[in-house]
């Protein structure tokens, strides 16, 4: 096994163009490390992207946020004003793991792991942001929506590498939320997670979006959902349209975390429970 | 070896609460486990286990991981005696697989190499030819016309004609007439029950170093909950003499009965054998999970005749427990423990020892009770639902006390089922208002305990300390009840007791540490070994004052006349005769060894509140109260451990805690991530009851606590969940799908 400490995305790319074999990289390893320590994955090259310029600062510019590929979840829950705007991540992101794990764990690895009950992922989705992908052919800008394709794949080409998370910045009377439902109440996987965010006028929404993670192949963005709540003060029929449509959008698997049955009528359940939260959020917002 | 008649003895140091001996090594890191012991030369061993749930195994090809390089040795089941039969071959054809791999996670062979990363490589260039043969891992299946015969002929006597050779033993009990007791109810449930196997998820893997010379002597170092047994099974499966090997428990990170089983030790001495080098062995967190004892999974049908009064007018039950592909599932005790806490006039219980493709169950606090509680007390609460009846009441009136005739036959001995009913009624938790959404459960449970061979001895120093040598390994903070009963016997202060687990050269033969065994036997070993001392302390008063032995008594640590008629002496304290044992007639060693059978049985009653999210069909246990019979607490802050313990594995195994298999037969979590055990966010403080109804067996009274606690909660539980969901949950674990499927299925 290879191990590399590139200083720059370009000599990270680099390196992962020209090995063979299967590449990781490193971020908080807190998925590399546990597939390799239990056979799962071998990898040849080990591409670490922890000595990178940048890439543990969290920036706030004038229109967005840009969040670092080895920010750990630990640090984006101790940035307040980022906590603040965008409560709902910083949930998602607060539920991956431990203490432990929270000290290392990062948005990056989450999403280029490819898990479908990633937590923060659905998020990320529900609040339109998007990522920089550094290639052989340059840096190019996609929507967090567009990096999964499948379990463990993503959209990310030979010698691509993630860059950079954007957020947009926050107006006011907007909210965000997570949640997900597990067995236990913490160190679980997503059984079925959901976000939603959105924009309110005198308390009518305006903008919303609605994901739902380990309900599919990849987390969903689910625009007929979205539709449903939007013109609404999130009346109970517009809650019983939203779980409708969201219990529609699965398309899960039976497996030993849950049932079709379960996860579909649960990602319902979510749906209202989260968009409620989502609601109060943009209300207080002001 | 009765309950002394002390009349108003007062204890000076038993039922307090001091701190425990190895607690400073343990949370400084200092305590020595399994996976902690080093020597020089040392190689890592790996074992090799079967991906199949049922494979004849064709060929073993270890060419290419012999060419290795680091890599030693490899072993087969052709490195283990020949000769082992009964349950010894059992244990050996579970170590390392014959012709046939039983399970998947069956070991096949094992290797042992310079590094463990070598070892673990290794692995990956062996190579197995098998053929696949059809599997079953349900009990209710391997009962069935066309389930695969896992082991031709392994059925003892017990089992009647006509039933699949799966089914290897067969238990039945009870008493009076079943169809008279069911006609003079006013109202009879029939119905079943499923639990799923659960692990006892000791937090420590298992993990052992081994030496064995060509000299057939050997060491072992290894995390047991017995080290004798580890010691007998051993040497027979290596085919060396039994006091040839050492063997000496570790700390151990947990038990729960799962550690009185052996998996990798002869497995160590086997490849240390082979290479005359000392070889560890550490089993990962996954193959704890698919080769080491799960419980039993179990099948009960039971049902239960009532009068509108509360009076139960009869029971009765079958019991299907599978094992794994060997026998052994506990049913009989499952079967005795059932309907146990009933005084019945007419019972009735059969249970089934059913083989499947899954690993040997082992020992699980109470082998085979909490799944009899959880069938039996749910019918009750049922009855008790569908009459209106107090629950508490109904099994107040029902009660095995002192001279009852228990379910399985013997006459009851001084018991405190009654004093804990009596208690749970009265606490404030019984009466407390229940939230939107709550439902309230609760259930006795039962456990026999045991007693067992047991050696101690006990070895006072020059200055007035004594050195306490046990061979039970302490799992559950008996060392600290230990030397509190030698020092309450030999009159000095706590802390100038040490309580050692001797190894096997040191001791006599000590039973493994089960059966919840350890504070009434070794603690009765060790009272008794305290006044042996003792007799021997006053003896060399006796010589200095040139009076009759009989004519001296021990009174708070002092040797003193026994009255005016003995004489006037200055009494003699401890610490002055051990001064001057060498020149009055040598070492004082008190010893006790026996095998003793008055262990009390022991009752429990808890109290449950869990709420139910209708919409999620989740559970969350809100409230727990634990009453328990404890006989005489030494340490009563270990005894409330043990409750608490008690009670936190039950919630596991009630709500979330299972074995998932695939249609391939292959376990499918062997991991913490998806073997969901409660983790401290998922449990309520949990609140304690002591009750003390002393055993007659015991000197103090002593009644093991270890075992009864876990036998209650799945049932308490499910009856608490039952009545929040407005269903009634039949079928362990009761995940948020099973729930919701039942809450659905409700209309
Ligand atoms: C105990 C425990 C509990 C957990 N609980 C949760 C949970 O509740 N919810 C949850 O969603 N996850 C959970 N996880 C999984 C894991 O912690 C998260 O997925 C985490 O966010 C991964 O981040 P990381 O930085 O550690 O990724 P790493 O392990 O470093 O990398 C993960 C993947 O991302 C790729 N990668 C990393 N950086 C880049 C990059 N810049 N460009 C391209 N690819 C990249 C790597 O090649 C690898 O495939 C848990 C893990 C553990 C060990």
């Amino acid at each position: 096994m290879e191990y590399h400490k590139p200083g720059s995305f370009e000599e990270a790319t680099e390196l992962a163009n020209k090995n063979a074999g299967i590449i990781r990289f490193l971020a908080g390893g807190t998925d590399v490390l546990v597939q390799l320590r239990s056979d799962i994955i071998t990898p040849d090259v080990l591409i670490d992207m922890k000595y990178i310029n940048g890439v543990k600062d969290i920036i706030e510019n004038d229109d967005e946020w840009q969040i670092g590929v080895a920010v750990s979840g630990a640090e984006m829950s101790e940035h307040e004003k980022l906590a603040q705007e965008w409560p709902g991540i910083i949930e998602a992101m607060d539920l991956i793991g431990s203490t432990q794990v929270q000290g290392r764990a990062t948005l990056a690895g989450n999403l280029c792991n490819g898990s479908p009950a990633a937590d923060s992922v659905p998020s990320l989705i529900a609040a339109a942001a998007q990522v920089s992908i550094t290639g052989p052919k340059g840096v190019r800008k996609i929507n967090v929506e567009d990096v999964p394709i499948g379990p463990g794949k993503t959209s990310l080409k030979k010698g691509e590498v993630l860059s950079a998370i954007h957020l947009p910045k926050r107006t006011n009377n907007q909210g965000d939320a997570y949640l997900r439902f597990i067995p236990r109440t913490e160190m679980d996987i997503a059984v079925v997670g959901c976000a939603v965010s959105l924009e309110i006028k005198n308390e009518i929404i305006i903008k919303a979006r609605v994901s739902l993670g380990a309900v599919a192949p990849t987390a969903l963005l689910l625009e007929n959902a979205a539709e449903k709540i939007i013109g609404s003060k999130l009346e109970n029929k517009a809650l019983e349209h939203l779980a409708e449509e969201a219990s529609k959008a699965c398309n899960p698997i039976n497996d030993k975390r849950g049932t079709i049955e379960f996860r579909t009528h649960v990602a319902g359940v979510l749906a209202k429970r989260t968009a409620k939260i989502a609601y109060d959020r943009a209300r207080e917002n002001k | 070896m009765a309950l002394d008649n002390q009349k108003n003895r007062e204890f000076k140091i038993v039922g307090t609460r001091p701190d425990r001996p190895d607690g400073l090594d343990k949370v400084t890191g200092r305590a020595k486990f399994g996976a902690d012991a080093y020597a020089t030369g040392m190689l890592h061993a790996a074992i090799l286990r079967s991906p199949h749930a049922h494979a004849k195994i064709i060929r073993i090809s270890t060419e290419k991981a012999e060419k290795l390089p680091g890599v030693k040795a490899i072993v087969t089941r052709e490195d283990f005696s020949k000769k082992v039969t009964g349950e010894n071959w059992n244990v050996l054809e579970n170590v390392m697989a014959g012709d046939t791999a039983l399970y998947d996670g069956h070991a096949i062979a094992a290797v042992a190499a310079t590094s463990s990363l070598i070892a673990r490589d290794a692995l990956k260039l062996m190579e197995v030819e098998y053929e696949i043969l059809p599997h079953v891992t349900d009990v209710d299946k391997a009962m069935g016309k066309s389930a695969p015969v896992i082991r031709a002929g392994a059925s003892d006597k017990s089992v009647p004609e006509g039933l699949h050779p799966n089914v290897v033993r067969y238990h039945e009990s009870g008493h009076g007439d079943l169809s008279a007791g069911f006609e003079a109810a006013d109202l009879v449930i029939e119905d079943t029950f499923k639990t799923e196997a659960t692990h006892q998820g000791y937090i420590e893997p298992h993990a052992c170093l081994a030496q064995l010379g060509g000299d057939g002597k050997g060491e072992l170092w290894c995390c047991t909950q017995g080290h004798f047994h580890v010691q007998k099974t051993c040497a027979a499966l290596l085919d060396i003499e039994t006091s040839a090997l050492r063997v000496t428990a570790s700390e151990i990170g947990g038990g729960f009965g799962g550690k009185t089983a052996i998996f990798i030790e002869p497995v160590a001495l086997a490849l240390s054998r082979k290479t005359n080098r000392p070889v560890k062995l550490v089993m990962n967190r996954s193959e704890v999970f698919r080769a080491t004892g799960p419980t039993s999974s179990t099948s009960m049908d039971i049902k239960i005749g009532m009068k509108k009064d509360g009076t139960i007018t009869a029971g009765s039950g079958v019991f299907r427990l599978q094992g794994g592909a060997f026998p052994g599932a506990p049913m009989e005790f499952t079967a005795m423990c059932a309907f146990a806490p009933y005084n019945l006039e007419n019972v009735k219980q059969i249970g089934y020892d059913v083989l499947s493709n899954r690993p040997k169950q082992a020992a699980y606090r109470a082998p085979g009770s909490p799944m009899a509680a959880f069938a039996v007390e749910s019918i009750i609460d049922e009855l008790c639902n569908r009459l209106e009846l107090d629950p508490i009441e109904v099994r107040l009136k029902n009660a095995s006390r002192e001279g009852t005739k228990a379910s399985f036959g013997p006459k009851w001995d001084r018991i405190g089922l009654v004093e804990c009913l009596e208690a749970a009624k009265q606490h404030p938790h019984y009466s407390a208002p229940l939230k939107k959404g709550q439902g309230r459960g609760v259930s006795s449970g039962f456990w026999f305990n045991h007693g067992g061979e047991t050696a101690v001895t006990l070895a006072l120093s020059e200055d007035g300390t004594a050195a306490l040598s046990v061979g039970t390994p302490d799992i559950g903070g008996s060392r600290a009840s230990m030397c509190q009963m030698a020092a309450e016997e030999l009159g000095i202060s706590y802390d100038k007791v040490r309580t050692t687990i001797a190894d096997t050269a040191t001791l006599g033969y000590n039973e493994v540490s089960h059966g919840s065994r350890v504070t009434y036997a070794s603690g009765l070993a060790t009272i008794k070994a305290a006044r042996d001392a003792v007799k021997k302390l006053c003896a060399r008063a006796a010589k200095k004052w040139n009076i009759d032995e009989e004519a001296v008594i021990w009174e708070d640590g002092f040797a003193k006349p026994s009255g005016p008629n003995a004489g006037d002496f200055e009494p003699i304290p401890l610490a002055k005769l051990t001064k001057s044992m060498g020149r009055t007639g040598g070492p004082i060693v008190g010893h006790f060894e026996a095998t003793p059978e008055g262990a009390g049985v022991s009752f429990a009653t808890h109290i449950v509140d869990a709420e139910v999210d209708q919409e999620t069909g989740r559970a969350h246990v809100v409230r727990y109260t634990v009453v328990q019979d404890a006989g005489k607490a030494i340490h009563p802050s270990y005894v409330e451990g043990q409750y608490q313990g008690g009670a936190a594995q039950g919630i596991g195994w009630a709500l979330n805690e299972e074995y998932i298999y695939g249609e391939d037969g292959r376990l499918q979590n062997t991991g913490f991530l998806d073997y969901r055990i409660p983790v401290a966010s998922d449990l309520p403080m949990i609140d304690t009851v002591i009750i003390e109804v002393a055993n007659p067996g015991h000197p103090y009274g002593v009644r093991g606590v270890g075992e009864t606690s876990i036998c209650p909660p799945l049932a308490a539980i499910a009856n608490a969940v039952s009545n929040a969901a407005g269903v009634r949950l039949k079928e362990l674990p009761m995940s948020p799908v099973r729930i919701l499927e039942a809450i659905k299925n409700k209309t």
